[in-house]
């Protein structure tokens, strides 16, 4: 995989994110007798655990704006979010039949019970229901999730046929420290040059990491960061705004294009969040389930799943965000029927008005078709913020 | 007999109770804490003399007083989604509007919000936004999801450490009594009592014909159990009164009381998933009083806590660990091919004739999964099985026409079944 130009590393990713069947994947497990590869639901899982195992971790992020949904509506009542219809979809439609095992996080009730139809439809899977605690204190909160995390690899251990060794683990714990480096990376280039990286663009880059082997993928932010800080691209007179809400089922391409043309550089987004979960290094020495487990308890993400025991932090990871990206705004973007994204939301815009801090929401499905609403109010949105800021 | 509705001494007795936990809570004597009905832990409470106020029941109450349509709508102007779970709803809007009480008195603000996290994630997002209300102290409970079926003892370990690290001592420092866990064995050892005679109820419906009806009459005969009269001496008597007077329906060979008098003739017995509606409550009831149709046992009656499926019974040698074990085997904490087996179960044991579902809107915990449950359980049982689409607590979505048709549907469907020589399996 040898790329130059910014174009070459876009059309890869696009390609790879528009192929709902997971060719790349196939011919990963392929390529070596015995490789399994493991599904994976948002928001986060510990993906050391099976990279350690040989596995592939594959982010399964729902079927996205073009897959027609047919069988998948038979299987859900009408209220409900998308991801859980159009992730059946590709389950009954034989798109997922080289997945090996499939792990859900514990997010919400809807990706909780999809758990239990992924075992009553296929019952000769590994299915693992992945609990992260909501104690976060390391003699409680910390001996409850460091079992879940044995109780997870002895899982997969069974699977693989072999033992996942703690090498295997820190090895993993490493790789994965600095695939979490080259996002964060890009991240950080995307705020402080948003025209050079648009928004679609590193998007496209981060989901090809839910496909790509870890390692691969770290090569691909490194050509696509060294290919963009040298490319010229026009600074538009944009606002600068965090997308805030799209953890779980992902906005269609086009609301991410529509928001940057009319006006809206994303500076930040919780699109997702399994590569930035954690919020630094993990320690690759020691014990490596301990490790995974502090790291969690108390250098991970705040987000709509997760309980905030203290009110004062409540959003303080958004607003943090905000500061460090020098924000002028934000946009909750929350799926229809989410009700993580749409509870917290309330909370969140309370943060911002006693900073007076502009924010605009929107709800979408990851097959809204129609943009033309979404840009007009986005474009609002940035509009009014200019005048505002020069006023 | 009032305004034409039939009701039994138990069900006068149960209103009375509840309307006396209301007296309590707004009497101004008592600290109040706030938790909810799914696995609560009444016992505890009570060990610190904390009065059990549930913010399900409130939303219910007004629901059937035919409030809670103009609370959502109070919340919802104030930046809620119409998307979320319209109890929440409800319970916010019913603060707006002055937080009175079904008593008429207002609600005080809770000395605690005891979030149990048990089988529902909105829970920690309602306890979440009614902190920002309150600003009171909130202790999280954090019960996993039994997802392979049964909980582990990691599980039921680490609910005993927030028990004793995290609840007790926040329960200690807002009541200022120190906890007694002899004190806690008696109130246990009285639960164990009143779930004998609960557990009793619930099984009299494989009399024929049923004396009672498990879902809409159920509510009201697990109102003391699931609330705030588990571990008192009042709820052994309520269910000692109950069992005297289901007994006595059986003697009689009486079909199940309705609130328009006792069925003439029992036609079909269904087992039913999913909570009822309750804004609608005595309409939705009387589309199965007008057809026959009784419910031999519910899912709902099983959202507390559940007694019939392994025969638990709250453990006074084991205070702790009996009430971790409550909180992990709530029906929805429960994985689907558990509830499948549940459900599986009640239409074998209680001779049902199929399944329906009532598939609520705005509760993911319940609905997410009940289509594939019920292809699953029409295959296992070979009986056949329904469902219709509601809600809780919002009114705009409950459509009388829409249900009754698909229940008349239903119920044509069970006859073309009989006639076509009973219900063998499809599945053995």
């Amino acid at each position: 995989m040898e790329f130059k130009s910014v174009k070459e590393i876009v059309d890869f990713c696009q390609e790879l994110f528009d192929d709902i069947g997971f060719a790349r994947a196939r011919e990963w497990k392929a390529a070596q007798p015995g490789r399994k590869v493991i599904g994976y639901m948002p928001v986060y899982v510990p993906r050391e655990i099976i990279h350690a195992a040989g596995m592939l971790p594959l982010g399964i992020l729902g079927g996205g704006a073009d897959m027609e949904v047919i069988h998948g509506d038979a299987y859900y009542q009408s209220y409900i979010c998308r991801i859980p219809r159009s992730t059946i979809e590709m389950a009954v439609t034989g798109k997922l039949d080289f997945v090996d095992g499939m792990v859900f996080p514990s997010i919400c009730d809807v990706i909780r019970n999809l758990s239990g139809i992924w075992m009553l439809l296929f019952k000769d899977r590994y299915v693992r229901y992945f609990d992260a605690p909501q104690n976060f204190k390391d003699d409680i909160g910390g001996v409850f999730y460091s079992n879940e995390l044995r109780e997870f690899r002895e899982g997969l251990e069974k699977l693989a046929g072999r033992e996942i060794t703690d090498e295997n683990l820190r090895n993993s714990i490493a790789v994965f420290n600095e695939n979490r480096r080259w996002v964060n990376k890009v991240y950080d280039f995307r705020a402080a040059f948003p025209w050079k990286a648009p928004s679609a663009e590193v998007y496209l880059l981060m989901r090809a990491g839910m496909v790509l082997p870890v390692e691969e993928h770290t090569r691909l932010m490194q050509a696509y960061l060294s290919a963009a800080e040298a490319g010229k691209r026009r600074m538009r007179d944009n606002c600068r705004v965090v997308l805030t809400g799209v953890f779980c089922e992902q906005p269609p391409l086009n609301l991410i294009r529509s928001l940057e043309i009319s006006g809206c550089y994303i500076v930040d987004d919780d699109f997702m969040l399994v590569n930035r979960w954690l919020l630094g290094d993990v320690p690759a020495d020691g014990d490596p389930i301990g490790n995974l487990s502090r790291a969690f308890l108390h250098h991970s993400a705040q987000t709509a799943a997760k309980y905030e025991p203290d009110m004062a932090e409540k959003g303080r990871y958004l607003l943090d965000a905000i500061r460090a990206r020098s924000a002028d705004g934000v946009i909750f973007a929350a799926p229809s029927f989410c009700d993580p994204a749409l509870l917290d939301q309330p909370m969140m815009i309370s943060r911002l008005e006693a900073l007076k801090i502009p924010y605009i929401t929107m709800q979408y499905a990851e097959n809204s078709g129609q943009m033309q609403p979404i840009r007009e109010q986005s474009g609002t949105f940035a509009d009014s913020i200019k005048l505002w800021s020069a006023s | 007999m009032s305004n034409g509705v039939v009701k039994s001494t138990s069900q006068i007795v149960q209103k009375e109770m509840i309307g006396r936990n209301y007296d309590r809570i707004t009497g101004g004597d008592a600290k109040v804490s706030s938790t909810f009905v799914p696995g609560n832990l009444n016992e505890l409470l009570m060990c610190f003399d904390i009065a059990n106020n549930l913010p399900e029941i409130n939303a219910i109450q007004n629901a059937m007083r035919k409030k809670s349509g103009d609370m959502i709508m109070e919340a919802e102007r104030a930046g809620h989604s119409e998307d979320v779970c319209t109890y929440v709803k409800a319970d916010i809007g019913m603060m707006a509007k002055g937080n009175i009480a079904p008593n008429g008195k207002p609600f005080p603000d809770p000395d605690i919000l005891l979030l149990s996290y048990t089988g529902c994630f909105t829970f920690m997002k309602w306890f979440e936004l009614l902190r920002e209300q309150y600003k009171c102290p909130t202790v999280m409970l954090h019960v996993p999801y039994a997802a392979d079926g049964k909980p582990t003892r990691n599980m039921r370990d680490y609910i005993v450490r927030q028990l004793k690290d995290e609840v007790i001592p926040a329960l200690e420092k807002v009541s200022g009594i120190r906890f007694d866990i002899d004190r806690l064995r008696e109130y246990l050892r009285k639960s164990a009592i009143a779930e004998d005679d609960m557990v009793w109820m619930l099984e009299s419906t494989k009399h024929r014909p049923s004396p009672i009806d498990c879902y809409f009459g159920g509510v009201y005969y697990m109102g003391p159990i699931f609330t705030a009269f588990r571990g008192t001496d009042e709820a052994i008597e309520y269910y000692r009164l109950l069992r005297l007077e289901i007994q006595d329906r059986i003697d009689k060979g009486l079909c199940a009381q309705t609130p328009e008098g006792d069925m003439p003739e029992e036609r079909y017995r269904l087992v039913v998933e999913g909570p009822p509606n309750w804004t609608s409550f005595r309409d939705f009831w009387h589309m199965f009083h007008e057809a026959g149709a009784v419910v031999v046992a519910s899912s709902y009656t099983k959202v507390g806590g559940i007694y019939d499926y392994e025969g638990f019974r709250h453990d006074p040698d084991h205070p702790l660990e009996t009430l971790a074990d409550y909180c992990l085997g709530v029906y929805t904490n429960r994985n689907l091919p558990t509830r499948v087996d549940m459900l599986v179960r009640n239409i074998s044991e209680y001779d049902a004739d199929g399944l329906l579902i009532n598939s609520i809107k705005s509760c993911n915990s319940f609905s997410a999964g009940q289509l594939v449950m019920l292809r699953e359980i029409e295959k296992l049982t070979g009986k056949p099985g329904a469902f219709i689409e509601t809600d809780l607590v919002d009114p705009r979505y409950f459509s009388a026409a829409n249900v009754k048709n698909r229940l008349e549907s239903y119920f044509q469907m069970i006859d073309q079944k009989r006639r076509a020589g009973g219900s063998a399996a499809i599945v053995a």
